[in-house]
């Protein structure tokens, strides 16, 4: 099964936004959508780390897991492999590229193990797609992400400024209207 | 089951080897003193410090961006070790205070009426506010809800009062308000912090050279806090005895009572405070911030050199006044005459500068006594020059130097000095600017029988200040307006005889905008006098130079004062600073303690390694568009309280101070006319 590039993209930031349609990753969704500028720190760490993660354990799955026949230890090793990618990018970054390492800050180590990233890579080698393929697909997941969380952010800080009903009021609200950007992400079904 | 257990210890080693290398490689040298900082803080990552998280404290305490005491949490056992580590000495670290900047509450009137939230984020998104004013408190207190130590509550007037003794100076406050209604800051920021646009500042306090906080102070002594009062003035000048004697209040001309009564008698509230303080016989501590160990020369204690050095003493550095005269207090002690500032006041005030731990070389002359390049071989971070403008301009017309010739700043140095002067009969005084008139009333007490006051303008382009004029007056000086002298006249044994002067009339305004005065033909007139005073404008006397080779760099202006920026108060040689007459030319006393504290913040940001840049907005006394009003409403007319004076028959012959102190009870009286403005706003009753 091998769709074309462009339904792919559609597809991964729109249609099977990974945060609305598939509610991976609801945490730093949660967590570090109160501020506009923390957003943009977190979505930038999630393309980066994203596409990464998906390049690196898609050649982990095929050159390793299947020809050893070990398939079914697949979730454990992501996470392994996963884990000490985002520790070894970061000493990297920390190294030759500081400017880089300051914008990312905090949320770099944060998502190691952010479900989102996992599941993205999972997503792929279900879906039975080439290298290629995967890698689009996890830049295409990773910017569906950057946009729910950046509208998302954008909806809170004006929400801060709304008369809210005290039991509704932080996270409550938050999570309502999640659910109603998640409803309008359901218009896109059906498109690909 | 065997295969799954060696792949995964194999995949495990793989990362683990692979992070070990990758951290040989990549290995950024860190300060290992961030580590060690870092276990003393509490590890909460609360964020109370104002940084992302422990880690990120450290790094900022080690980098010197946070003091010891950034952390919230911690007790004074891990400040003082964090301190040691630091190399300063344990508990010196400033502490952060929350002042508040508004306390005008619920006086400015609402824009629009406001239903939304009940927080000043929210009503501040909605174009910046409710209220009028744009920088003043929107009253919904999210400073006390941010405050995690229950040290802000919102008081009577509708804005945040801080306990000073819970304030831990966290900075939640100054965060959680969209204003800058509150600010955290250590006392030497707030000493050092000059006017800004987005300050909140009353006409007065925008006018005053010197930058104080003058509702606030009037505030004080109408509570009866005069010690507050006190202290309130000397966060910006320490001078206050000498400035409610001599200052001519210009932040007066711009009271907003004045508008519609008369202003406030501010000045007379000023000296009454620091007479107060200094009858009582203890002196008020000033607090200061730690030691730092720079080294600060200081040429000349004048009013610019001693005020610098007050703040830079007050900032924790240690600044050694170099005075040529006998004693500080340059202008002060000798062009002021004592009946304007009694000297025992002056050195009262002056000792209170010392006790600070402010060093001083009096009888040593730069150039003379000493040379610059000793002083910068004797280990000094930077040298501010406030060397004052001593040098008497002449008047160039023939006879100027008979004997009876004198001029103005040379005169009053050496009666202030004690000196014993040939003094005439008749005395010419010639100039109209405040030292020919402290000349005059002078001379007046010296006991001669006539003093003339020879000034080619007319009264209204004097520059001198109104109540002197007056009080020369009353005090029996004969004005000769319009009178331009023209030769001096002397007998054979070159004594003064005489001073012939042209009369003028006025013709075209020139570039001062004052009109110029024109010679009449044939109108020499001959004025009997055996002395003739010249007090016609001073310069820097800038003899010193040339000796030194450091010195020949230095840029001098056209009018033979120090070329520096009037914003940092720097000259182009980075390490020297100037401010006071010699860098502005004569000017007021104020003027003079207002440069002396923009140069100590230079000089403190040369010191500190920061570059000396001018402070963004600083508004420089030019007044915020808006705040001047062209009426006022809402006053009762209340008499201003006259400043009680020695009668004149009995002080012609004495020294003694003229000008009186008022009354704790005209002192508060007074203090009640202040309107308590901000910007905007203002107590419309002010109630008695």
């Amino acid at each position: 099964m091998q769709t074309g590039y462009f339904e792919l993209i559609i597809s991964c930031i729109f249609v099977n936004n990974i945060l609305l349609a598939q509610f991976l990753g609801n945490c730093p969704f949660l967590g570090t959508s109160k501020k506009m500028e923390t957003a943009v720190g977190m979505a930038m760490a999630v393309v980066f780390v994203l596409v990464l993660s998906g390049a690196i354990t898609w050649v982990v799955y095929t050159f390793i897991l299947v020809p050893f026949d070990l398939v079914y230890l697949r979730t454990i090793s992501f996470i392994l492999v996963i884990a000490a990618l985002v520790q070894f990018v970061e000493m990297f970054l920390k190294k030759s590229i500081p400017a880089l390492y300051a914008g990312l800050g905090i949320f770099l180590p944060l998502i190691t193990t952010n479900c989102a990233v996992l599941g993205v890579c999972v997503l792929n080698i279900d879906k039975g797609m080439d290298f290629l393929h995967s890698l689009v697909a996890s830049v295409a997941y990773a910017l569906g992400y950057g946009l729910a969380l950046i509208l998302f952010a954008g909806l809170r800080e004006r929400i801060l400024l709304a008369r809210v009903p005290k039991p509704l009021q932080d996270t409550s609200i938050g999570l309502i209207t999640a659910g109603m950007i998640a409803l309008a992400f359901f218009a896109f079904q059906g498109m690909v | 089951m065997v295969t799954s257990i060696l792949f995964l210890l194999l995949l495990g080693a793989i990362c683990g080897l692979l992070l070990g290398f990758a951290s040989k490689i990549f290995y950024v040298y860190e300060d290992p003193r961030i580590v060690k900082v870092e276990l003393l803080l509490a590890g909460a990552n609360c964020g109370g410090c104002g940084f992302a998280g422990c880690s990120a404290a450290a790094q900022a305490i080690v980098n010197d961006a946070a003091p010891a005491n950034a952390c919230i949490l911690i007790g004074k056992e891990n400040i003082s070790a964090i301190a040691g580590m630091m190399g300063t000495e344990a508990g010196v670290a400033e502490p952060m205070k929350s002042y508040n900047n508004c306390d005008g509450g619920n006086r400015a009137a609402d824009r629009y009426r406001y239903s939304g939230l009940n927080t000043c984020s929210a009503v501040a998104a909605l174009f910046g506010g409710k209220r009028e004013c744009a920088v003043g408190c929107l009253g919904f207190g999210d400073c006390a809800q941010a405050c995690k130590f229950n040290a802000i509550h919102l008081g009577a007037g509708g804005y945040p009062v801080v306990h000073k003794e819970k304030c831990v100076g966290c900075g939640a406050c100054e965060t959680a308000c969209p204003k800058s209604i509150l600010e955290v800051r250590t006392v030497s920021h707030r000493l050092l912090h000059l006017n800004a646009v987005d300050d909140a500042l009353a006409p007065c306090t925008q006018t005053c050279p010197a930058e104080i906080d003058i509702p606030r102070y009037i505030n004080h002594i109408r509570n009866g806090d005069f010690e507050a009062a006190v202290n309130t003035i000397r966060e910006k000048n320490p001078l206050l005895l000498a400035c409610g004697r001599v200052c001519p209040h210009p932040c007066e001309s711009f009271c907003r009572r004045g508008i519609a009564d008369e202003p406030v008698s501010i000045n007379q509230l000023k000296r009454f405070v620091a007479d107060m303080e200094m009858n009582s016989g203890k002196r008020l501590p000033i607090d200061r911030a730690p030691d730092t160990g720079k080294r600060v020369a200081v040429i000349g204690g004048g009013p610019a050199g001693l005020s610098c050095a007050y703040f830079l003493r007050r900032a924790g550095h240690h600044p050694e006044i170099f005075e040529a005269m006998p004693k500080l207090g340059g202008m002060l002690r000798y062009g002021i005459p004592e009946y304007r500032l009694p000297k025992k006041v002056l050195d009262w005030e002056i000792e209170g500068i010392l006790h600070l731990g402010v060093k001083n070389h009096t009888n040593a002359r730069l150039g003379v006594d000493f040379d610059f390049g000793s002083l910068i071989a004797s280990g000094f971070d930077a040298v501010f020059f406030s060397i004052g403008a001593w040098n008497d301009a002449n008047l160039r017309i023939p006879g100027e130097d008979l004997d009876g010739c004198f001029t103005g700043i040379n005169f009053l140095a050496r009666i202030g000095n004690g000196e014993k002067i040939p003094i005439g009969r008749r005395v010419a005084v010639i100039g109209g600017g405040n030292t020919a008139i402290d000349c005059c009333r002078t001379l007046i007490r010296q006991g001669v029988d006539k003093v003339y006051l020879v000034y080619r303008r007319t009264r209204q382009e004097m520059p001198a200040n109104e109540v002197e004029i007056t009080a020369a007056l009353n005090e029996g000086i004969e004005f000769l307006f319009l009178s331009a002298p023209n030769r001096v006249m002397g007998n054979d044994e070159k004594q003064v005889i005489g001073l012939e002067y042209l009369k003028m009339e006025l013709g075209e305004p020139d570039s001062s905008g004052r009109l110029r005065p024109l010679p009449v033909k044939g109108s020499e007139t001959v004025l009997d006098v055996d002395m003739v005073i010249t007090a016609i404008g001073q310069s820097p006397l800038l003899d010193f130079r040339g000796k030194g080779d450091r010195l020949d760099g230095l840029a001098i202006t056209r009018w033979n004062t120090f070329d520096v920026d009037p914003a940092t108060c720097q000259t182009n040689v980075p390490y020297i600073f100037a401010a006071g007459d010699s860098a502005t030319g004569p000017a007021l006393v104020v003027d003079a303690i207002g440069g002396g504290r923009k140069a100590a913040r230079s000089i403190d940001l040369f010191l500190k390694g920061k570059p000396v840049i001018p402070q963004p907005e600083a508004i420089f006394n030019k007044h915020i568009p808006g705040t001047i009003f062209e009426s006022v409403d809402g006053v009762v007319k209340k008499k201003r309280t006259q400043v009680p004076e020695l009668p004149v028959a009995s002080r012609i012959h004495s020294l003694d101070e003229v000008a009186l102190v008022i009354t704790e009870a005209q002192a508060r009286y007074e203090a009640n006319r202040c309107l308590n403005c901000c910007r905007l706003c203002y107590n419309k009753e002010s109630g008695v």
